[in-house]
């Protein structure tokens, strides 16, 4: 049998052909085969693809645009999609466990389908190692798969460090109490180089922008060391700091889910120990 | 203008979730519940497009009985009317729900014309399934862009910024169409005081649609293993510094 | 950080309470307490976590507000207190008049910086209300917000400094060790402790900390609905985190408060939503915290609407959002005050629950000086866990009244009003005579007792123009001129009354008499077949309780007290028990049976063939005579002043000794009379003091006028301190007065019902030398005296029959005068129908 794997540059794509690889051989698409990005194309020609070949499954990395993908080749075939999931079994129906509330739960199910898509959650499965598939080649587009399709580019407003690139995060959370209280959080991570981060009460208070929130519903990070200061650790929260390297918690409350989920803790009063770090800091430079 | 925009009623975790005995379900005993984080972000865009363009808006919601406190809030925030496909409160999966809600949909444009709008949020915040939005855009031949950070309506046409690596991707599709929205679109308002009011006496039409066979069936819910954390404390208070900085050494971001 | 394995102490809660305990135990002396909480400091997850933090002063509970204003003290010196004033608007007529009540308890209770405004003048102060939706306000300048979290941390940060204090978050009890009927150990997750003492300060979850020692904390979870709405405009830029009154919108229950930048809604005017204790979430479930349940929108539509009425500035701007909204939980008793004390069911081990923000820091200060001394500063009968009857700690009417109870929070709760819930739990066994009779029944105890008889209309026409009339409504509510018919017909001829309200209970064996002793003032080692009526004194030699005491035998004494306090003084009896002395409740074994008046004795005569003469029955003397075929227990005594018996059957024989004696007595003209009589017009008209009202640990015997002759030589309770008080000159003299003149401004004639401040004629405050204002102790009528009667204290200047002085009353003044200083009856003074 074969199986059609969706292609991106980068590693989540190989994890998702690690468990593709348990449905039969794998032919690719390549995610930018269609320039600029036409979502639609891209799906009709999956579709076509998935025929021609009679594969038994596709696949995608579980980024927003191979869900995005699937779930517009879903939609078009009428098949049923299973998103994210982390562990797969063929056979009929196709078991998957895949991730719910941002992966702060797990989900068991069936995938009753004549063909199973599905799209692998990032960072949850070893990357496949073997010799990259065969791309298959594909026919041109009709007009009306091209309505929706990039037509320009806006470059990051803010020129500050990027939360998703950023080696370090100083992050703030209710605990920070104002708009203006993020004054010692902003000196610190400019001293360290660092993005600012916060919870999502700060930007529902209005003190960040949602550009600068860390989570399930903002931006998902991956730092060498994260700093959350007087954030409590919602679930919300925790969905966006899996690929933290080493979490560093400040926090009045020690029982606040994110000093039990971090590597360092430090209890107290951020409003003391922020200033207090960066003076440290300073003195060794 | 008409706009419809579609939520749904999700439970506001705390630190630890529990799972109810069967493990097909969060327990919420304890729990207060809330629309989905991005569709938020779609209501506040719908109520001010209808608030700068006038027309007809429309909240819709597939759930419980109790999920019309959803649809209030939402009224309460400036949506005109909502309409209410109604459960036992069994899990639907995506598919199913976006029929049902293409059903209602299309039901409602046969009577009052087609929306020029459709809102749904990017994935909802307990199943995440990334498609209810693309099924039905689908299903009405429309185009569907995802992801939005950002909508712009420009003559008959509607600009969007999708937010990729490095930047914002734009796409400009005709009207009318259905978007996807995450979170940060906007920053919702507070209902007021007189919003809640209003909404109070706003109109909810209650259909019951019949659940199919799900094709994505929920087995059980686990709640994943721990991350493998073991907290070290650095010390409390300001005396903690030095040691918080050489943490920062050791990681080599110093 | 371990566990110490012993502690003198371990107080269980990091809420207010429990931080205030901990401290003052520290402060008062003692070592080695510990301090535990399941959840994480400061903030541990209970009520004190989300309440509002305001403080209204003025409370018609004196207890109360004693409590109220030491916690404002202690905050202020914490530095946590921010004065902003309050104001309690009212919509209504009653509730104008409520507020002169509120006045006059401020009068009483010597709360200064108080005033009535007029709807602009409350607009001056709360620029953002409509001044059209009242009539006026009753301002409080003291008024103020507190940090409660950061009172606690400071409170904990002395108690830690001193050395006597080990602090220990994230500890959650899992047992309670009980040997003896005696706490001995608390078992925790991070071990044992070995505990002398223990205090549950657990807020919501105190009956279930309770319950681990097999004790009883009868109170319910409930729930507070709060929104915070804003960013408002006219606060931007506030400085502070109140700078604006607290409104209190009294007549739909709720508060609107600034909270910096934002307006903060509360109410108690939603259905009543109760939990059990077992329904709270642990800490680590909760979305917010244990005690913040999700908002029930349904059940604050109405509120919503009476908050835009007030302040539609504010709440109607559609630019102000609402940003927060909690179902919050707190503590409700049946009886709506806290539960403090230790604990009936088990020795050493210690209650101070259902206590609010606003009086948290007074109530652990007090509950530490009982422990510590045995005796607080600040009088706590009416909060005492003891006072609870056994169907009082039910959960069914725990539930039931704290529902009633609820939206009364803010309510217009008359002296004598009448819970409605939960009733007909104790009955006579004549109920069904005096339900015949129309008997209108109010509650004590939990007994249905008649307070008059509908059936006694026609003594109205009878006694005509003797009878005063009541026509203000506020007056007349639980009241009937009956029962000053039905006293003038037992003056007259006589009264039959329902006393199986009383508390009885037996201590006997070989260490009886020590033990009674111990307890009371009077000599008790009299001959068996005499009844001592005795003040029960507290170590400070104030009045814990009085009642009276038979000596049967040798070895067997009765105690009878009332229903209210009966089962605080069983518990304060049981506690001085000596060897060999063993306590028996005979409360539900009797029925009592007053019967008085000057046709008493030829009433019972006519039923016994015992000689019942004054000589061979003599007034303070108790034995057994047969009516009939029963055999009844006579005591020559009497509190509302007339020839008479109480006579006490086994319960069920009770109907049988009431008919004997009603068929008995009807040739005499006998009537049947309410607790009316016995407890307000009779005893009033004898100048006899009352616990709870003349009576509390605050004031002592001489000041109360009951001074005997003689001290007795055994050793009791207090006798130091009675001692010393008898050689100082008193602060201040039990005084009866008369009014005057019961004609209001507009003419219609009122009645004071009592806790009204006493003025000098140029309207000053009368305040003894230990701070101790004046103020109606009792208030009630004087039939045979015609006269509308008032208890007080005075300062001996003021105590001086024939000075006239005046009482405040719904807002205005009325002359009274000093009738009697001290306790010569203002009927009969000399004492002959008692004796006759």
């Amino acid at each position: 049998m074969n199986v059609l794997v969706l292609m991106e540059s980068g590693d989540p794509s190989r994890q998702a052909l690690t468990l593709a690889r348990k449905f039969g051989d794998p032919r690719s698409v390549r995610m930018d085969a269609i320039q600029p990005f036409a979502p639609d194309a891209l799906a009709a020609a999956l579709a076509l693809a998935a025929d021609q070949l009679n594969v038994s499954a596709v696949f995608a990395a579980g980024t927003d645009r191979g869900n995005e993908v699937m779930a517009r080749l879903a939609a078009r075939t009428g098949l049923p999609f299973a998103a994210n999931c982390i562990a797969v079994t063929p056979g009929d129906p196709v078991e998957v466990t895949r991730l719910r509330w941002g992966g702060s739960l797990l989900e068991e199910g069936r995938l009753h389908s004549p063909r199973a898509l599905i799209t692998v959650a990032p960072h949850t499965v070893p990357a496949d190692t073997g010799p990259a598939p065969a791309e298959l080649d594909l026919k041109p587009s009709a007009g009306s798969d091209l309505v929706v399709r990039v037509s320009d580019h806006v470059a990051p407003a803010n020129g500050g460090v990027s939360l998703t690139t950023a080696k370090v995060i100083v992050s703030g959370g209710r605990g920070v109490g104002s708009k203006e209280g993020f004054a010692i959080i902003e000196e610190l991570a400019g001293l360290l180089g660092a993005a600012v981060g916060c919870s999502r009460a700060v930007t529902s208070a209005g003190w960040r922008p949602h550009t600068d929130q860390v989570g399930q519903t903002g931006t998902k990070v991956a730092p060498e060391v994260y700093i959350a200061c007087g954030i409590s650790g919602a679930t919300q929260h925790m969905a966006g700091l899996k690929g933290a390297k080493r979490i560093v918690a400040i926090n009045s409350d020690p029982q606040a889910p994110l000093m039990l989920n971090a590597d360092y803790t430090v209890t107290g009063d951020l409003k003391e120990i922020v200033p207090a770090i960066t003076a440290e800091i300073r003195k060794r430079k | 203008m008409r706009i419809a925009v579609c939520i749904k009623r999700v439970p506001i975790t705390g630190g630890r979730i529990l799972l109810t005995d069967d493990a097909r379900a969060i327990n919420t005993q304890h729990l207060g519940f809330t629309m989905s984080p991005h569709e938020e972000c779609g209501v506040e865009e719908a109520a001010r497009l209808i608030e700068a363009n006038r027309g007809d808006s429309v909240v819709l919601t597939l759930g419980p009985p109790e999920a019309v406190e959803q649809l209030r809030d939402a009224m309460a925030l400036g949506v005109d009317r909502a309409i209410h496909l109604q459960t036992d409160g069994q899990e639907w999966d995506a598919e199913a729900t976006a029929s049902a809600l293409l059903e209602a949909i299309s039901a409602d444009e046969a009577a009052n014309g087609p929306f020029d709008l459709i809102f749904f949020g990017n994935e909802s915040a307990d199943s995440g399934g990334f498609q209810v939005g693309i099924r039905v855009a689908y299903s009405l031949g429309r185009p569907c862009v995802t992801g939005l950070k950002k909508v712009t309506l420009e003559g008959s046409s509607v600009r969007c910024e999708q937010e990729v690596e490095g930047g914002r991707d734009v796409y400009v599709v005709p009207l009318p169409a259905v978007l996807t929205v995450k979170e940060g679109l906007n920053l919702p308002r507070y209902p007021s005081v007189p919003g809640k009011m209003r909404a109070r006496s706003k109109p909810v039409a209650v259909t019951t649609p019949t659940r199919p066979a799900p094709r994505l069936e929920l087995v059980r819910l686990a709640v994943p293993a721990g991350q493998g954390r073991r907290a070290e404390s650095l010390g409390i208070g300001a005396t903690a510094a030095p040691a918080v900085v050489e943490v920062l050494r050791q990681a080599g971001v110093l | 950080m371990t566990l110490p394995a012993h502690a003198r102490c371990v107080v269980i809660g990091c809420g207010i309470v429990g931080n205030s305990v901990a401290y003052h135990l520290t402060r008062l002396g003692w070592g080695d307490v510990v301090l535990l909480d399941k959840g994480p400091l400061p903030n541990p997850g209970g009520s004190t976590g989300h309440a509002s933090n305001f403080i209204y002063l003025v409370d018609h509970s004196k207890e109360m507000t004693a409590l109220t204003m030491d916690s404002v003290r202690q905050y202020q010196e914490l530095g946590v207190f921010i004065q902003s004033g309050g104001i309690e608007v009212a919509r209504t007529k009653e509730r104008m008049q409520e507020l002169t009540r509120r006045m006059a308890s401020a009068g009483s209770w010597g709360i200064e910086g108080v005033s009535l405004l007029n709807p602009t003048q409350v607009k001056e102060l709360v620029p953002y209300i409509d001044e059209s939706m009242i009539l006026g306000g009753f301002s409080t300048a003291g008024v103020g917000v507190v940090d409660s979290l950061r009172a606690g941390t400071l409170m904990r940060e002395k108690g830690q400094a001193a050395g006597a204090l080990h602090v220990a978050p994230k500890t959650e009890v899992t047992g309670i060790d009980v040997e003896h009927e005696r706490v001995r150990r608390v078992r925790t997750t991070d071990g044992d402790i070995e505990a002398e003492t223990v205090v549950i300060t657990c807020g919501v979850w105190s009956p279930r900390v309770a319950r681990m020692a097999g004790a009883r904390i009868p109170l319910t979870p409930a729930v507070h609905q709060m929104i915070d709405i804003g960013p408002v405009p006219r606060f931007r830029g506030a400085k502070s985190d109140i700078e604006h009154p607290i409104v209190r919108d009294m007549d739909t229950n709720m508060y609107e408060r600034q909270a910096g930048g934002d307006l903060e809604i509360g109410s108690y005017a939603h259905r009543p939503i109760l939990y059990d204790p077992e329904d709270l979430p642990p800490v680590e479930q909760a979305a917010l915290s244990p005690t913040e349940f999700p908002f029930t929108q349904a059940d604050f539509e109405e509120q919503m609407q009476h908050a835009l009425e007030l302040m539609p500035e504010i709440v109607g701007d559609e630019s102000v959002g609402v940003k927060y909204a909690i179902n919050g939980i707190l503590s409700l008793t049946p009886d709506g005050m806290p539960v403090l004390g230790e604990s009936p069911d088990v020795k050493g081990l210690w209650s101070a629950a259902a206590v609010w923000v606003k009086e948290g820091p007074g109530t652990g200060k007090a509950l530490a000086e009982w422990m510590v001394h045995g005796e607080s500063e600040i009088d706590l009968h009416s909060s005492d866990i003891a006072r609870f009857h056994e169907h009082q700690k039910t959960r069914a009417h725990v539930r039931a009244r704290a529902a009633e109870g609820f939206n009364k929070t803010y309510g217009i709760v008359h002296p004598s009003e009448q819970w409605a819930s939960n009733r007909n739990i104790r009955l006579a066994p004549f109920h069904a005579r005096e339900r015949e009779l129309g008997a209108v029944f109010f509650e004590a105890a939990g007994w249905e007792r008649p307070q008059w008889y509908e059936s006694n209309a026609p003594l109205l026409e009878e006694f005509g123009d003797r009878i005063t009339r009541r026509t203000s409504e506020w007056e007349s509510r639980w009241w009937s001129p009956l029962i000053n018919a039905e006293h003038l017909a037992m003056r007259e001829r006589a009264g039959l009354f329902d006393l199986s309200a009383f508390t009885v209970f037996d201590i006997v064996g070989p260490g009886a008499l020590a033990s009674v002793q111990c307890a009371a003032l009077r000599q008790m080692d009299v001959p068996a077949g005499r009844v001592v009526y005795t003040p029960v004194l507290s170590p400070n030699g104030g009045f814990k309780s009085d009642l009276t005491i038979m000596r049967l035998g040798d070895e067997h004494f009765r105690v009878v007290t009332g229903g209210a306090a009966g089962m605080a003084d069983k518990k304060w009896f049981r506690d001085q028990m000596v060897g060999g002395a063993e306590l028996a409740d005979m409360t539900s074994s009797m029925t009592t049976i007053g019967l008085w008046g000057p046709r008493a004795r030829d009433i019972l005569a006519d039923t016994t063939s015992d000689d019942v003469s004054n000589e061979g029955f003599k007034f303070g003397s108790c034995r057994t005579i047969e009516v009939g075929t029963q055999r009844v227990l006579a005591s020559r005594i009497s509190y509302v002043g007339d020839l008479g018996w109480e006579l006490y059957v086994p319960i069920e024989q009770g109907l049988k000794l009431w008919d004997t004696l009603w068929e008995a007595g009807r040739p005499h003209g006998l009537a049947a009379c309410g607790i009316g009589v016995y407890g307000t017009t009779g005893r009033l008209e004898k100048c006899y003091r009352a616990h709870g009202n003349e009576l509390e640990t605050e004031y002592n015997v001489v000041e109360a006028g009951m001074t005997a002759p003689r001290v007795k030589e055994e050793d009791f309770i207090g006798k130091a301190a009675h001692l010393r008080h008898r050689e100082e000159e008193p602060a201040a003299i039990m005084c009866t007065l008369t009014v005057d003149d019961h004609r209001s401004k507009s003419g219609e004639k009122r009645y004071m019902l009592g806790r009204e401040p006493i003025l000098t004629r140029d309207r000053k405050r009368i305040v003894d030398r230990l701070g101790r204002g004046s103020y109606v102790t009792s208030a009630g009528a004087g039939p045979s005296v015609g006269k509308h009667i008032l208890m007080a204290y005075l300062t001996p200047e003021h105590a001086v029959v024939g000075n006239r002085l005046l009482v405040e009353y719904m807002g205005e003044r009325y002359p009274v005068t000093v009738a009697v200083a001290g306790a010569t009856p203002l009927f009969d003074p000399e004492n002959t129908r008692i004796r006759a």
